[in-house]
């Protein structure tokens, strides 16, 4: 059971240095679900280590967060895509202009 | 077993996701990812979830990521310009830290036995989850609906456009094309398709004028741009090569070769 949670906490890894390295927006998004992925591969771990369920409805909570906030981010990315021509976060570092 | 065929292949992928240019390709290694995982699912006794990963990760949500990644545009790949001096080498240290310390801590530690999920999953994993999510996560739950709701109604609000001016209707547009062709003479029909009068109607073939020349407004300007609009020379080629597989000999049709000769005449002068 304990390679599963080592795994997530690699996958976990991964998607923080992807955050702090990638410059396009939707892929530091990318990364930013694949943080939440590990996430819920450790919950569905845990709750076949510990033998409830609670484990699985809180990765199933994560999922739903996930998908509103995948939702709302993307549209946010389309509406400075829209007003700057670039998906690039370096581009909106000044939110007024 | 899954387990170890799996894991080295998601780190791959998701290692793949840090260096990859083109957005397109981080979509398809998530992708990668992302099954694998509800596999994991599957073998951690979790159907449900295997369902719901499939489903809603990898059906809707990696599809609306590459439904945006269309809208942007594919082509753009990530500038390699670190705006912050270092960045990348500081982040890559801080993840080697963060990276060994959780591992190092779950080494040291001993997960017990495996209690396992048949107990739990008695009567079924759907059925089971359903009693916990109603019973005890109930408000949970029912705050979950108003998140969705709130996060659809703000994808609408961010998504909504205001029209600044009114539409163009039929009669203004019309007007507009017979004013452009007033003042700078600027053809008011649409351009000739390509293909016409010509020997072969694909779209990289121009189209006769009659006088015999060939239109550049009849081909894209895309294919003009990378050349691959087919020449008349080129067609006249075929046409001998037609001609040699029918057994036709090219001087007991005089208006064919004619024909063709005149295209290559007129394609040689346009160069």
């Amino acid at each position: 059971m304990n390679e599963y949670v080592v795994l997530s906490s690699i996958l976990f890894t991964i998607g923080c240095v992807g955050v702090l390295t990638r410059r396009n927006a939707i892929v530091v998004f990318m990364c930013v679900e694949l943080m939440l992925n590990a996430c819920n591969l450790a919950f569905v771990a845990f709750a076949r280590q510990h033998g409830n369920l609670d484990g699985q409805i809180a990765a199933f909570f994560v999922m739903v967060v996930a998908a509103a906030e995948v939702v709302i981010g993307l549209a946010i990315i389309m509406t400075i895509f829209r007003t700057r021509r670039s998906a690039s976060v370096d581009d909106a570092s000044l939110l007024k202009y | 077993m899954a387990f170890w065929i799996l894991a080295p292949l998601m780190v791959v992928a998701a290692l793949g996701l840090l260096f990859v240019r083109k957005a397109v390709h981080a979509a398809l290694l998530l992708a990668v990812v992302m099954i694998s995982l509800a596999v994991l699912y599957a073998v951690l006794e979790a159907p449900f979830l295997f369902a719901v990963q499939i489903i809603v990760y990898t059906g809707a949500i990696l599809m609306l990521f590459l439904f945006v990644l269309m809208l942007i545009g594919v082509d753009a790949s990530d500038s390699v310009v670190e705006t912050i001096r270092g960045q990348r080498a500081m982040a890559a240290v801080a993840g080697l830290v963060l990276g060994s310390v959780l591992v190092i801590g779950l080494a040291q530690i001993s997960l017990g036995t495996v209690v396992g999920l048949d107990e739990a999953n008695n009567g079924g994993n759907i059925e089971a989850l359903a009693n916990v999510l109603f019973s005890r996560y109930v408000f949970a739950f029912e705050a979950t609906s108003a998140l969705l709701i709130t996060a659809a109604i703000g994808a609408m609000v961010l998504a909504h456009r205001e029209r600044l001016e009114p539409k163009e209707g039929q009669a203004a547009l019309a007007a507009r094309r017979f004013q452009d062709y007033a003042t700078s003479g600027k053809h008011p029909g649409p351009l000739p398709a390509p293909g016409v009068y010509a020997r072969h109607n694909a779209v990289d073939t121009p189209a006769l004028l009659p006088d015999g020349t060939a239109s550049e407004a009849s081909v894209s300007r895309v294919l003009a741009a990378r050349g691959t609009v087919r020449s008349a020379p080129a067609m006249v080629d075929d046409i001998t090569e037609v001609q040699r597989q029918l057994g036709v000999d090219a001087a007991s049709t005089p208006e064919t070769s004619g024909k063709a000769g005149a295209t290559a005449h007129t394609e040689e002068e346009a160069r």
